[in-house]
């Protein structure tokens, strides 16, 4: 197979009468690069692809799991038949999925994943408590750079501490962002290496029942979370967040912040003073950065010792705009997530890869959708060149994105990681063969 | 520096420097058939201790205390080879006993790791970096030019956990990320393109995490040979030993048939008013106020329901009802329907799964819009104190019971809470299973039923 057919097979978006589009995944990283590879270089594996897990959400909910393809035609092929709603992907297992009731549960010969990317889910409803622009499935440009911050904190952390390179981030269609971390490092760690890379990210531990969700205990923070504050998070807060929520302008929203003050006196203090304070002061200056700047400077004066103040400020800011992951998400290795370039059925929006370099002009509002590509597609009629279908529509630039910032550094990797291994098989049995 | 002597040998009068076995090989020693039994026993309630210390909360420094007094109280021998012996041959008899299934391998391998961690936490710095190279962890220090450019951000590390950067000479380690995962869970290391920089003093996490693997593969391979091979040669001899072992010191056991009875759906409103302990009751409250409730509290309820007795069906039907004014019965059938069947055993790999220990319970991380978890840990104090009251115990209890969860000691608080509530006093130790305090509750409730007596029940 050529990478001219491994690449249409991935992104030919064929348009099914009125409604349905099926969006080929751009496949993931080795799935296609093994079939690639297949027949092309003798350490590949062939049963690579066989043995990856696809589910299909179908119209009215069907919902099947444990799909299995051997080659990419099948795999396009089922996609057009059945027309589903939604793709997942899953892990790659030990055996080709389709045969894993032949397996036993445990001891030697069992069915289990055997490589998964690691991946995190971030929903802008898990912010509710902290947005009052929106609720529930909403989502607006006021509350989005929540989604925004979120990913420039985690993928630099992905970058610089863990040191994983291929990182993929997509909009979820609607109300939040995926990561896929792609490295085979990532590919292969187990699960208990996948909760402590999320307990590492992982700072607001609450709920409705708990007052303090945040807890940033320590004179001094951890160089992870001291470089997101300075870098990302007191930054927006303070120039973004904090004005366009409105967060200290009226006595139910500021009331929020004053309960995270451990010391009661200082938080009546302060709200003493707010209180006195109803309209704007004489200056013209936003009522909520006038007021932080006095919590900030009641909070951190040198009057302040005791210890659960000197890091309140952080606290704050950390409660409202530290990425909230969803854990369970991350943590396991069965675990299935909406595959790239899918169709938001509820908005219609693609699921595209936004640039973590260029996140800040990312626009949700903006994101192209099924009808509107249908409309590009028809109004740009037949080409000739099926491989360019999707270049003169809205959706080029983020195939061409996904193609070069992703795909390919990916696959040459890949590529490296094959032939570094089999040279290194080839150097052994060279060695138990000299005796 | 001298030479620390690993146990292997076992014939030697010079009085060793005792370091730890690592339980590599079963030794070549002679037992005597009631030692066999009567070291095992010590050393399971050393293991049982060390359970009962993780379920209520207990600090490091609180472990290490009572892993020292356990050891102490249970494993010591005036002769230093003699007190070898058995901490060998005890660990190994009970491999035999807790192979047998996963959920008694979990167990075991939890409670031998812990014990070897503070273990090796009092052993000298020359022992402790003797037993590293016994584990051939291939990690090397790093070199003092690469020091002076981390050194900041080491020392940050530190001081974000109380702590300071230990002298010029420090010792770090530098070692792959995914070989440290509860140092980077807990943000204890730095950490820079994928290596994390381990000081001397959390080598225990390094050693700790080859210490179970090894153990968690060997006891599989324990398994095997048991029942393949040793169990009939043994039949005899040791056989009996291990079941008898195996039976009367499991700790809550729910493999036994249900000792409850069956509960139905009629009977749970009543039944939650009277009986469940408070994480239960909160999630009941929660369902019932919002006709819905995320995964983590479905899970943590549903299968309580089950381990006290509430059926397939019945739970089916329990759930459906509750979530109806949100959700349609189509929908339910096709989003819920499935896990709840997935947790009676009936769904893919079909594994009958039992309620969640309290440890487990406490230990978990509710967050946003989620009711489970422990609420004489999780909730806020004024929550805690607003939920006792609605229980309906006095205030004088009440003190009580926040005095423990002050301290940590979260299964006594929820003690406490059973004894204000029913008026009656009972075996703290025996509590530490959830279903058993329904058990004891109900219990209690059907003894008053058959006399005619009114049990308190709480005011609304």
């Amino acid at each position: 197979m050529t990478t001219e057919e491994a690449e249409t097979g991935r992104d030919d978006m064929v348009i099914d009468g009125a409604e349905q589009a099926n969006a080929v995944p751009d496949g993931f990283d080795a799935n296609y690069l093994r079939i690639y590879y297949d027949g092309k270089h003798p350490a590949c594996d062939r049963s690579y692809f066989g043995r990856r897990e696809f589910s299909f959400t179908l119209e009215n909910d069907i919902y099947i799991r444990f799909q299995s393809f051997n080659s990419v035609t099948e795999l396009e092929n089922s996609i057009k038949e059945k027309c589903p709603f939604k793709i997942d992907i899953g892990p790659v297992y030990s055996v080709d999925p389709a045969k894993r009731h032949a397996y036993a549960q445990g001891g030697d010969n069992v069915f289990t994943p055997v490589e998964r990317e690691l991946v995190f889910d971030i929903d802008i409803t898990d912010y509710d408590d902290v947005r009052y622009c929106c609720t529930g499935a909403d989502v607006c440009l006021e509350c989005w750079p929540l989604m925004t911050i979120a990913i420039k904190v985690i993928d630099t952390a992905l970058r610089d501490d863990f040191g994983f390179n291929h990182i993929l981030w997509v909009y979820s269609g609607r109300r939040g962002v995926h990561c896929w971390v792609c490295d085979g490092k990532a590919r292969r760690l187990t699960n208990e290496q996948r909760a402590a890379i999320a307990d590492y990210f992982r700072v607001y531990k609450g709920n409705e029942n708990s007052h303090k969700k945040i807890s940033l205990p320590g004179p001094v923070l951890h160089p992870f979370l001291a470089r997101s504050y300075t870098e990302v998070l007191k930054g927006f807060f303070e120039a973004k967040l904090l004005p366009n929520q409105n967060l200290l302008s009226c006595q139910e929203r500021y009331e929020k912040i004053l309960e995270m003050i451990p010391d009661a006196s200082v938080a009546s203090e302060l709200r003493g003073r707010w209180q006195e304070n109803k309209r704007a002061s004489m200056s013209k200056d936003d009522i909520n950065l006038v007021r932080w700047e006095q919590l900030k400077s009641v909070l951190q004066s040198g009057k302040q010792k005791t210890q659960g103040l000197r890091r309140c400020v952080e606290e704050v800011v950390f409660s409202f705009t530290y990425p909230r992951l969803d854990m369970e998400v991350s943590k396991h290795m069965n675990h299935l997530l909406k595959a790239p370039f899918c169709v938001h059925p509820k908005t219609g929006r693609v699921c595209v890869p936004i640039d973590p370099n260029n996140c800040d002009e990312f626009d949700p509002t903006t994101v192209p959708t099924l009808t509107q590509l249908l409309e590009e597609l028809n109004r740009g009629g037949l080409r000739q060149d099926a491989e360019d279908e999707l270049d003169g529509t809205s959706l080029g630039e983020s195939v061409k994105f996904f193609r070069t910032s992703f795909l390919q550094p990916l696959l040459k990797s890949c590529k490296e990681e094959i032939e570094s291994s089999y040279i290194a098989k080839l150097q052994q049995s060279k060695n138990t063969l000299s005796w | 520096m001298e030479v620390v002597q690993s146990h292997r040998t076992s014939s030697s009068n010079n009085v060793t420097v005792s370091t730890l076995p690592l339980y590599r090989s079963a030794p070549p020693l002679e037992v005597r058939l009631e030692d066999f039994e009567l070291f095992a026993m010590d050393r399971l309630r050393v293991l049982k201790g060390i359970s009962d210390g993780l379920g209520r909360g207990k600090k490091p420094e609180e472990m290490e205390k009572l892993v020292a007094d356990l050891w102490k109280a249970n494993m010591r021998h005036p002769q230093a080879n003699e007190e070898a012996n058995k901490d060998i041959i005890s660990h190994f008899v009970l491999r035999l006993v807790y192979c047998r299934t996963e959920e008694l391998r979990k167990w075991f391998l939890s409670m031998e790791t812990t014990l070897f961690r503070y273990r090796f936490r009092f052993e000298s710095s020359e022992a402790q970096r003797a037993l590293m190279s016994e584990f051939k962890l291939p990690y090397k220090a790093v070199s003092n030019a690469e020091f002076e450019s981390v050194k900041d951000k080491l020392g940050q590390v530190a001081r974000s956990m109380g702590q300071t950067l230990a002298s010029a000479d420090a010792i770090f380690y530098k070692v792959p990320f995914e070989e440290v995962p509860e140092l980077v869970a807990g943000r204890r290391v730095f950490i820079c393109k994928g290596h994390a920089y381990v000081a001397m003093n959390q080598v225990v996490s390094l050693v700790v995490t080859q210490f179970r693997s090894y153990l968690s593969k060997a006891l599989i391979l324990t398994n095997r040979k048991w029942t393949s091979t040793v169990r009939e040669q043994e039949k005899d001899r040791l056989a009996p030993i291990v079941e008898a072992l195996c039976t009367s010191y499991l700790g809550p056991d729910y493999s036994q048939p249900n000792e409850a009875g069956e509960i139905s759906v009629k009977d749970i409103d009543h039944i939650a008013k009277t009986s469940f302990p408070l994480c239960m009751r909160h999630l009941f409250e929660k369902v019932r106020e919002d006709h819905h409730l995320k995964h983590g509290g479905r899970m943590q309820l549903g299968l309580f329901l089950k381990g006290v007795g509430l059926k397939l069906d019945d739970a089916l039907a329990f759930w459906k009802a509750e979530f109806a004014p949100k959700v349609s019965a189509e929908r339910f059938d096709k989003e819920y329907a499935y896990n709840i069947r997935h947790n009676y055993g009936r769904e893919g790999k079909r594994t009958d799964y039992t309620p969640y220990s309290c440890q487990k319970i406490i230990s978990s991380t509710p967050g946003v819009g989620d009711h489970h978890g422990c609420p004489y840990r999780h909730f806020s104090e004024e929550n805690l104190r607003a939920a006792l009251v609605r229980m309906g115990v006095s205030s004088r209890a009440v003190e009580d019971v926040m005095d423990k969860v002050r301290n940590r000691h979260y299964q006594l608080a929820c003690t406490l809470t059973f004894e204000a509530v029913h008026g009656s006093s009972c075996d703290a130790e025996w509590f530490c299973g959830i279903r058993r305090h329904f058990q004891a509750s109900v219990g209690i409730v059907k003894y008053f039923a058959l006399w005619a007596v009114p049990v308190p029940v709480p005011a609304h």
